[in-house]
């Protein structure tokens, strides 16, 4: 186990590395930050100036060579907007956006597993084809437009909830979470709402369909007529042999939640990493691009580990096979 | 039981329905957001916004740019060289200490030394030869030229305090200021630690993203503010600004896009103010080469080379057309750079639309089938920049100069018109200043570095006349006599056809009713010029 272990730490550090190089390389072959970050009433001297304070005025082969030597100091650069080191401002709004894709996750995971669980073992049924239509509509709506509906009919026409933004939060070891406060909670559950449901629908298929395939099984079959009860055989002979594609779709799914729910935290004004990005993108503010896109690599990577360590939990014959 | 429930809800409403009033709130919704809470870090309209509620300047700017005696009560002209500035006495920073010259000094020695600034203030300070105070309510400030837009200059960068950041000892020198090893970098103020300023409003809290919180300033010299708290948060998408206003989680927002403006005046509770920004959107013609890459059909020649072929160009397009059905009516039709109202615009200037008289011209100066060029614009910096783009290129086609539009994003935009990559390029431009000598150097003078011109003169035009005439009003101090030169040189550059102005845009801000807002050309969003009629006023 620790060896595994080790060789993954290994594999990491070198794909961390080539990631920020490519990173950094397609970047910088981006426009010219000139253009965008200073006041078009500056001069060519103050422009001059700028590209000097920023480091933009080196070619590209030198700016090269002391990102890879800041970078071996764990140094990602200084933003071009912000003057602050990057990879603080982007680990300031981690916190934001983990709590909220945590939570579209979990709330998911609480509907769509029983759901789909209800779909696989009764697809003919009137509920069945409800919960079966439902998914597909989820699958098909495009997540901006919920959003937006999502606004209009809860914040503007009801006024029950916030239209966005991230409201009051309560700092826990140094981190602050929404979730913890009344007003937070109000603020998340819209976004939450918008990022679960396609993540959702994408359970429900998953667990209906594994649930059809393992009901037809010759071991539920026997256990049917042993005579235990549906519960058991449901919550323990179904459910754990359904769960290894789900828990591998999980994780790759809030990595990717993580890293592109972009579009929700645009809507809701949500202040996470990623409406950073689309600022940072915007300004070419290149060391922030930088810095977000390891810290999503990180992500991935910690969730995969994650996920390789659940299956052993999960399916003792994959841990023997290590 | 169902008493109690009935009960429970109407003591609930009532703390709902008592809840906004208990103290004077404003929150607005911003459609940009600064990037740091340092008033010196970045020189751009957001960050500008937010400065001048908290770091007061020397002199302010109104809602039509013109100047009036903020920190200095009045000021003048000593000779062609020197300026006088009488600083108002009794008026303390948010710490309590009092403001002298001292503090401007030391900031206009750390302008330029603001560590990673991407755009600072250097080139409002550069020009300052010497400073010297006689009292400490008295500035003398000595320039190498004369340097009549001194004044409206200091109006743009707000005044930190010397105590403060430990710069007592400061002395100003033009080479390099003595008696300070370091300055303060930008996190002090996002931190709160020096973010004081003399203004009417004082930092309460700054978190990056989410929202901007003010307090009022209590012991405030000027007028006592309306608000008690005003809460500023960035909602750049534009749906969802609108959105968070009609759900009245904000009072205000900045610039609601243009195709909702109606349905926003139509629904109860909302109204929309809109004026006449400085900003004007005009396309620049390249004139840098003799046979551009992106010019087809010429005969291997420059045909925007010729006056003839660039008024034609001009007078094919039907502005109210594009004002109208493109703009929404969000715009003015324009003739020249800066619209009415402005120091040294022209009302002798007039562009008409005559797609008749440019057949001829064309026919005139050679190219009776026309020849085809490529249009270039953003597609997310102007107001329906593309959609603008477009309709020009019909205009231009139907005359027989075929157009294909190129348009991509900002931040590759600039990049690509400064290549000179395209024959024609929408621009856009709103002045700092509030005056004509603004684009006219920026746009119309020829490139050269000695005297900062043409920093965004991309089509290349060149004419010694407008130069000349610039470079007189820049060192002429009387007011009216700058301002004719002034005119004068728009006149010729627009009798050149320099660059086709296109329109002004209209600036708009929509607002809960029962609030006012004095809408500025300068597109500045600032909670002191918001009114509350129905706001329940304290002691």
């Amino acid at each position: 186990m620790v060896t595994v272990l080790l060789r993954r730490v290994g594999q990491s550090v070198a794909v961390l590395l080539v990631m920020a190089i490519l990173a950094f390389l397609a970047i910088y072959a981006i426009g010219n930050p000139v253009d965008v970050l200073v006041s078009p009433e500056a001069d060519q001297m103050e422009r001059q100036a700028a590209m000097a304070r920023l480091g933009l005025d080196q070619p590209l082969a030198i700016q090269f060579l002391s990102f890879v030597g800041r970078l071996a100091h764990g140094d990602l650069g200084t933003s071009f907007v912000h003057g602050a080191p990057a990879l603080g401002l982007v680990l300031e709004r981690l916190p934001a956006t983990l709590e909220l894709a945590v939570t579209a996750m979990i709330t998911a995971l609480l509907i769509g597993l029983p759901l789909g669980l209800w779909a696989g073992l009764s697809p003919g049924g009137i509920v069945g084809r409800a919960i079966a239509a439902f998914s597909i509509l989820g699958f098909c709506l495009p997540t901006f437009w919920v959003g937006l509906v999502l606004i209009m009919t809860f914040s503007v026409h009801f006024g029950w909830l916030p239209a966005g933004g991230r409201g009051i939060t309560v700092p826990v070891a140094g981190i602050s979470l929404g979730i913890l406060s009344l007003d937070g909670l109000a603020h998340l559950l819209l976004p939450a709402a918008n990022l679960a449901l396609f993540k959702t629908s994408l359970i429900i298929r998953l667990a209906s369909a594994g649930t059809r395939n393992v009901a037809r099984q010759d071991y539920i079959r026997f256990a049917r007529a042993k005579g235990l009860s549906s519960g058991r055989i449901i919550g323990v002979h179904i459910l754990k042999n359904i769960m290894i594609p789900i828990v591998t779709v999980l994780g790759m799914e809030l990595g990717s939640v993580i890293a592109f729910s972009v579009v929700t935290e645009s809507i809701f004004a949500w202040p996470g990493m990623g409406k950073l990005l689309i600022d940072s993108i915007v300004h070419l503010d290149r060391p922030v691009v930088v810095a977000y896109l390891l810290v999503i690599v990180l992500v991935f990577m910690v969730i995969n580990l994650l996920v390789d360590l659940l299956y052993a939990a999960l399916d003792p014959r994959i841990g023997a096979n290590r | 039981m169902k008493l109690r429930l009935c009960a429970m809800a109407c003591a609930m409403t009532g703390l709902l329905l008592t809840g906004p009033a208990r103290s004077a709130d404003l929150r607005i919704g911003t459609a940009a957001e600064p990037a740091t809470f340092d008033p010196h870090f970045r020189n751009t309209t957001p960050d500008n916004s937010l400065r001048r509620h908290v770091f007061e300047s020397l002199i302010g700017q109104d809602e039509n740019q013109k100047l009036f005696p903020l920190l200095a009560t009045q000021w003048r002209p000593i000779d062609a060289l020197t300026w006088e500035f009488k600083l108002r006495q009794g008026v303390r920073f948010h710490d309590g200490t009092a403001f002298t010259a001292q503090d401007f000094i030391y900031t206009v020695c750390r302008i330029p030394n603001v560590p990673n600034s991407p755009t600072s203030f250097a080139l409002y300070t550069r020009g300052i030869d010497a400073i010297e105070t006689p009292d400490p309510y008295t500035l003398i400030i000595r320039t190498a030229a004369p340097y009549p837009l001194l004044p409206t200059e200091l109006a743009t960068f707000g005044i930190v305090s010397a105590r403060a950041a430990g710069g007592m000892a400061v002395r100003f020198d033009r080479a390099g200021c003595n008696g300070v090893s370091s300055y303060p970098n930008s996190a002090l103020f996002d931190d709160g630690t020096l973010a004081m300023g003399t203004g009417p409003f004082k930092r309460a809290e700054y978190v990056k993203g989410d929202r901007i919180v003010l307090v009022r300033n209590p012991d405030y010299w000027g007028p006592r503010p309306a608000w008690d708290r005003v809460i500023f948060r960035p909602l750049t998408a534009d749906a969802p600004r609108v959105a968070a206003l009609l759900a009245g989680d904000v009072d205000m927002i900045e610039m609601p896009p243009v195709q909702d403006l109606e349905r926003l005046r139509a629904t109860p509770g909302i109204s929309v103010v809109q004026v006449q920004s400085n900003r004007t959107i005009f396309l620049e013609l390249d004139q840098t080469s003799d046979q551009p890459r992106s010019i087809a059909g010429a005969a291997g020649r420059n045909p925007l080379k010729d006056p003839r072929v660039r008024e034609a160009l001009a007078i094919a397009i039907n502005r109210d057309a594009i004002v109208r059905s493109i703009m929404n009516s969000s715009a003015v039709a324009a003739s020249e750079l800066m619209p009415p109202g402005f120091f040294g615009f022209n009302p002798a200037i007039h562009v008409n639309y005559d797609p008749v008289r440019s057949r001829q011209l064309l026919e005139q100066a050679g190219y009776p089938d026309g020849f085809e060029l490529v249009l270039g614009t953003p597609n997310d910096r102007y107001i329906h920049d593309q959609k603008v783009a477009q309709a020009v290129a019909q205009m231009w086609t139907r005359i027989g100069v075929k157009t294909r539009v190129d348009a991509s994003t900002n931040s590759i935009f600039f990049q690509r018109a400064h290549r000179n990559e395209f024959s024609a390029s929408l621009l856009g431009w709103g002045p700092a200043t509030g005056e004509m000598s603004s684009p006219l150097k920026a746009i119309i003078a020829t490139p050269d570095v000695t005297h900062g011109f043409g920093t965004f003169n991309y089509g290349g035009y060149s004419n010694r006349a407008v130069d000349d005439l610039l470079i007189r009003a820049l060192a002429t101090i009387d007011d009216p006599g700058r301002e004719a030169l002034l005119a004068q040189a728009m006149k010729v550059a627009m009798d050149d056809v320099a660059v086709i102005p296109l329109h002004y845009e209209l600036t708009a801000w929509a607002l809960r009713s029962g609030l006012s807002y004095k809408a500025r050309a300068d597109q500045f969003t600032l909670a002191t010029d918001v009114l509350a009629n129905d706001v329940a006023r304290g002691p």
